[in-house]
């Protein structure tokens, strides 16, 4: 099977409110898969929808060759899902949650389990009303990886992980994918999205803007150079392809496009280049070309045009 | 004074907050004290009749038990000993809740922390919960009184009555002041306070059966356990007819010093902590905790141990008094007429136990509302998307609470049962009477599921609304069963009561044909719940 998520013209409605406006997302299998946007713009209800814990209004989702609200129990036995907040039972320990949601899922490798517990250092005796947010998303970060299954559904996983966990989790998932997992990996750390994805997909108001690999949305944008030079540079005012240029004495700081970027360089030789940063354009160069207005807004200002 | 900044804030926040909850309390309870003044004066025409009332009130043991000493032969006297136990218990529970709702929710939510954070005194925060709660016990007191003094009721009894029922909720306020320090969850301090007044309740009821009757007849001197219980102190000002005032002084001393413990306590601790410890817990999960019957066990145990031990208790109790109902017939020949009326042939024994049992059901019954409403507390806590996520079914999960929800009953009202059936076979040697006593308690099992399958129902179809309608079922059947008769409802209305159906067994031979019709509409509204659960959304936690 090529695709392990399929959504077409995917609409949800809550009352007057459209949260999803025909959202076309594809998931190819054996990728992880960014899933971008910013809170509020339909990531959670996509992935609910994608559970069959939310009903679609129109549209159609084929997950794993199934549809997630018919088929919901025979899929649930080939994915894993980690909620953005997650809630544990608090008279419960995380050691006893975790082999609930295991079992509950279709038997479990003791080995594994107590594997991923040593690698994300989590005390599983502690009660779950003890544990602080990250311990919670930990718990369920463990019960997924555990699991040996097809699809790792991940919202927001990582959102209260300090950073040497965040580099244990990236490490776990690039592992289930070498076997030939998929895992799709909602985010709004655009960092972790850049470290970890093949593909990525950006949502906005309840619409996928945009749509592929980091490499063919790069080609779409600029990439920012600092350069210091011997003389003052000359020629770059208006020049095709220079944007956002700010000179002074020792050199320039600009943005230019892709397919400018060899000529640029070559011209800027010229004036005795002393040193020069090249900044490829980030996933947040990328993101905020769909956001860049609603920034301004919130700004007041011009920032991200 | 540092402590108490922004008090004045948290109050207003939290009577915004409570804006309908308490609105609907208070109009509640001062209605349903107006509505008995109404049926009681309906009721007794003359001094004469009042006299045989309170007299008879004085006497039993069974309306010693529920309502308490009888006070009298006024008016006022007579309607507040029909009403007050009743309306001092609806009031606890309001006063209660609403100050857990106000600190250890919060805590457990994280909200205290946001409102820990801004310019709030470290004692404000409780100070706003008990202002809240003692009042809205006061305004429901201030309710009560002018209910009483619109049926031209003496002003001096009108007043007390509200003082006491507003002295009751400011005990309980506290008493709930102090659980909320202990547990650290709003379940535990909420399931703390509830077992101090079910333990008020037992004490004040055991104190009033074994009180004794004053020479004129009409007044029951409670026995000491009586004057240990809050919920017995409102009784013993005697209103409208001793106005006893001294008494509220006990209730003040009561409130200080809980008060007073519930802060020096919140001083202790740390924030989001309790006083009972945190146990670490095992590193993996037994077998039997690993399916969804096994976590329906885990969450629903304690809640199934607590009714059933009170519900046994309660079998005890009411089953060791049955024998002395037939000397109190003996000499009260009207009473018999009155009891053999509603079942020519019968025993008054056999007729105690059918009223019993009839009251007992609606008790039970608040457990199996507890136990269904559990699934809407996992829904929207968010616990419930994770384990729906796996493969586990939306029907296998319903099916997993709705069997304990249904075993459960099952399991206290047998227990009641066979405890009122060994303590009345060991108090009057009639062991064999035990099948008919067992036979009230299961005869009552279809009207308490079809209670259930409309939590059930509401659940799967209107979840947002499925708390209050279902605990408002509750209370409509227990007004019912408890004044329906004295408020003269209509027959339509009392038959939207699942008890209403239940033959009065073991006063009437079994007739199959209602418990048949209750359990077919149970059916009928477990499949409406599973259908409508089928196919909504599930409420996604915040």
């Amino acid at each position: 099977m090529d695709a392990a998520i399929v959504t077409r013209a995917l609409v949800k409605r809550y009352g007057k409110t459209v949260a999803l406006d025909g959202v076309d997302l594809s998931v190819r299998t054996g990728e992880i898969h960014g899933f971008l946007g910013p809170n509020g713009a339909g990531k959670s209800t996509t992935i609910r929808i994608l559970l069959g814990l939310l009903r679609s209004d129109s549209g159609d989702v084929t997950l794993l060759g199934g549809d997630p609200w018919r088929d919901a129990v025979a899929l649930h036995r080939r994915l894993a899902y980690v909620p953005g907040d997650v809630n544990l039972w608090p008279n419960l320990s995380g050691g006893e949650a975790i082999d609930l949601l295991l079992s509950l899922r279709g038997g479990f490798d003791r080995v594994r389990r107590d594997d991923m517990i040593d690698r994300f250092q989590l005390d599983p005796t502690k009660r779950c009303s003890s544990y602080s947010k990250g311990n919670r998303q930990k718990v369920a970060i463990v019960a997924a990886f555990a699991s040996d299954v097809d699809l790792y559904i991940l919202d927001e996983p990582t959102s209260g992980l300090d950073p040497l966990m965040e580099a244990v989790f990236q490490d776990v998932v690039k592992e289930q994918v070498r076997q030939g997992k998929t895992a799709l990996l909602s985010s709004h750390i655009l960092a972790e999205a850049e470290a970890l994805c093949d593909r990525v997909s950006i949502i906005r108001k309840g619409r996928i803007v945009q749509s592929g690999t980091l490499d063919e949305m790069r080609h779409l944008t600029r990439t920012s150079i600092h350069v210091h030079t011997e003389s003052p540079v000359r020629g770059m005012e208006g020049r095709a392809g220079v944007h956002d240029l700010a000179l002074d004495a020792e050199g320039a700081t600009f943005e230019v496009d892709a397919e400018q970027l060899g000529d640029v360089l070559a011209e800027l030789t010229a004036f005795g280049v002393v040193a020069l940063t090249s900044t490829p354009p980030t996933l947040e160069d990328l993101f905020l070309r769909h956001y860049g207005d609603e920034l301004a807004e919130l700004t007041g200002n011009g920032a991200g045009s | 004074m540092t402590d108490w900044k922004g008090t004045w804030r948290l109050v207003r926040h939290g009577l915004r907050r409570d804006r309908v909850v308490l609105p609907v309390w208070i109009a509640a309870l001062t209605g349903l004290s107006a509505a008995v003044v109404a049926a009681e004066v309906a009721m007794y025409a003359t001094a004469a009749e009042r006299a045989h009332g309170a007299a008879f009130g004085a006497a039993n043991v069974f309306t010693r038990i529920m309502d308490g000493p009888a006070s009298g032969t006024s008016l006022g006297a007579i309607s507040m000993v029909e009403a007050f136990q009743k309306l001092a218990i609806f009031v606890a529970l309001m006063a209660a809740q609403a100050v857990v709702r106000h600190t250890r929710q919060d805590e457990e939510t994280g909200r205290a922390e946001l409102i820990g954070s801004g310019v709030v005194g470290r004692q404000a925060r409780l100070t706003a919960a008990l202002i809240v709660s003692v009042g809205a016990s006061f305004i429901v007191g201030a309710g009560v009184t002018m209910a009483l003094l619109a049926h031209g009721l003496p002003l001096e009894g009108s007043l007390a009555s509200g003082a006491a029922l507003a002295a009751t909720g400011a005990c309980f306020a506290a008493i709930a002041g102090v659980a909320a320090q202990v547990s650290t969850t709003q379940r535990g301090a909420n399931a703390l306070a509830g077992g101090v007044l079910g333990l008020s309740f037992l004490l004040r009821a055991v104190g009033d059966a074994f009180g004794t009757v004053t020479a004129s007849g009409v007044e029951l001197v409670s026995a000491w356990p009586s004057w240990l219980s809050p919920l017995g102190w409102g009784q013993q000002m005697r209103v409208f007819h001793q106005d006893n005032w001294a008494v509220l002084a006990l209730f003040s001393v009561l409130f200080v010093g809980l008060a007073v413990t519930a802060f020096a306590l919140g001083n202790r601790r740390d924030m989001g902590a309790g006083l009972i410890a945190d146990r670490s817990g095992p590193a993996e999960a037994p077998p039997r905790l690993l399916s969804p019957g096994g976590l329906a066990l885990r969450l629903q145990k304690w809640p199934l141990i607590t009714w059933g031990a009170a519900l046994v208790v309660t079998g005890v109790a009411f089953g060791a008094v049955g024998e002395s109902m037939e000397d109190f017939a003996d000499t009260n020949p009207q009473v018999a007429d009155l009891f053999l009326g509603v079942a020519p042939g019968a025993t008054i024994v056999e007729l105690y136990f059918a009223l019993v049992f009839s009251f007992i059901a609606v008790a039970a019954a608040g457990y199996t509302v507890q136990a269904l409403l559990r699934m809407r507390a996992e829904e929207v806590s968010g616990r419930l998307e994770p384990i729906l996520s796996t493969s586990v079914g939306r029907i296998a999960w319903l099916a997993s609470h709705g069997r304990f929800a249904v075993g459960g009953t099952v399991a206290v009202l047998v227990a009641c049962g066979g405890a009122a059936a060994l303590s009345h076979g060991v108090v009057s040697g009639d062991f064999a009477a035990g099948w008919g006593v067992m036979a009230a308690a299961l005869v009552q099992i279809p009207a308490v599921l079809a209670l259930g399958a409309v939590v059930f129902a509401l659940f799967g179809v209107a979840p947002r609304w499925a708390g209050a309608l279902s605990w408002a079922a509750l209370a409509v059947s227990f007004v019912m069963g408890q004044f329906g008769d004295l408020l003269e409802l209509p027959q339509w209305a009392l038959n939207m009561s699942p008890f209403t159906h239940v033959p009065a067994v073991p006063a009437v031979a079994l007739s199959y044909g209602p418990l048949v019709v209750l359990v077919a509409v149970a059916a009928v509204l477990v499949g409406v719940g599973m259908a409508g659960f089928g196919r909504r959304d599930l409420a996604i936690a915040a």
